[in-house]
């Protein structure tokens, strides 16, 4: 298969994510009304970065199990509402603290 | 002036998170000056790392659309909460740019601005995060091969669990969200590990699981009418 250009990979991300940014602003004069679209889209974020996170959060990590640790340990910090920047810290924290 | 006070935490966050981005840019071929280019006009952390992974995988272009229009769906929402925060007048060339400026924490400060958002709060705010955003990407494509291979590792977690931070807590108000939340899991590990399924690229299941179960999501469990959909 031959190599594509990592120059179109960016350009085909940034306009994707602009365009995905800008069309609502332009399109939307009221608010929507179709409580199915509405829902939908309310789960959106919630089910792709879980399919994101796992199980790719266990397989990046050096071994599954420090995976596995991280990831439940991130879970906690988050059910508690420590923050974005404080649960992040911690994930990598208790995964360096493994590796060593 | 007040943009650029309550930017500045979030620019702090964005450095820290970007760099560990960088590292999975580095990996993916990309050099500092592409990822500082790719992150300053993208700003969208789940986005840009599915578009990295795809770049890894050399995958098809139609793959990074279809991934970016799932991973930033949600800014579709935002988009449509922040048109209601402008004031009636604003020139649709200010409507534009406050659009391109969303990401989730520079949406949320907007969106918590008293009375009607003026464009230079979303700019400053927007500007600030996006200059430390961009830089972190390129710092941590040229730092990250410097750093020992178990500083690294470890921090290719802190993503992950930034990803856990934005999801885990509504979950902990929402019923509903904490079910979704296991079923994504559960299937995402199954389609991991299933035959057939498991040689699909991680693009094509993240879009596909992603429609279904919020798909399924909304049929079964609409949220109330009143309720507003943000996230």
């Amino acid at each position: 298969m031959e190599k594509h250009s990592v120059i179109i990979y960016i350009l085909l991300g940034i306009v994707v994510t602009n365009l995905i940014r800008v069309l609502p602003m332009v399109c939307i004069k009221g608010q929507i009304r179709n409580r199915f679209v509405r829902s939908f889209l309310y789960y959106v974020p919630y089910v792709t970065l879980a399919v994101m996170t796992f199980p790719d959060m266990v397989l990046a990590a050096p071994t599954p199990i420090v995976g596995t640790v991280a990831l439940l340990t991130g879970i906690v910090a988050a059910w508690l509402r420590l923050g974005l920047l404080p649960v992040a810290a911690i994930c990598c924290a208790v995964a360096y603290l493994m590796i060593i | 002036m007040h943009g650029l006070r309550d930017g500045l935490p979030i620019a702090l966050g964005y450095l820290a998170v970007s760099f560990s981005l960088g590292i999975i840019a580095a990996k993916a071929g990309l050099t500092a000056w592409e990822g500082f280019f790719s992150s300053f006009f993208t700003r969208a952390s789940a986005g840009e790392y599915g578009t990295y992974t795809l770049v890894a995988a050399n995958a098809a272009y139609a793959e990074v659309v279809a991934m970016g229009l799932v991973t930033n769906l949600r800014y579709m929402l935002m988009s449509a909460a922040l048109s209601q925060k402008i004031a009636p007048g604003t020139s649709w060339l200010h409507r534009l740019f406050m659009a391109c400026c969303i990401t989730d924490e520079v949406f949320g400060i907007s969106i918590a601005h008293r009375g009607y958002t003026p464009p230079s709060y979303t700019y400053s705010a927007a500007l600030i995060s996006t200059l430390f955003w961009a830089s972190g990407c390129a710092i941590g494509i040229v730092a990250g091969s410097l750093l020992p291979p178990s500083a690294v590792a470890a921090l290719s977690m802190s993503l992950y669990g930034m990803f856990l931070a934005i999801i885990i807590p509504q979950a902990h108000s929402d019923r509903n969200v904490l079910y979704v939340l296991i079923a994504s899991f559960v299937l995402s590990g199954l389609c991991a590990v299933m035959p057939v399924v498991g040689q699909w690229s991680s693009g094509m299941r993240t879009v596909l699981l992603t429609v279904v179960i919020s798909a399924v999501a909304a049929w079964l469990k609409p949220i109330k009418s009143e309720k507003d959909g943000e996230a």
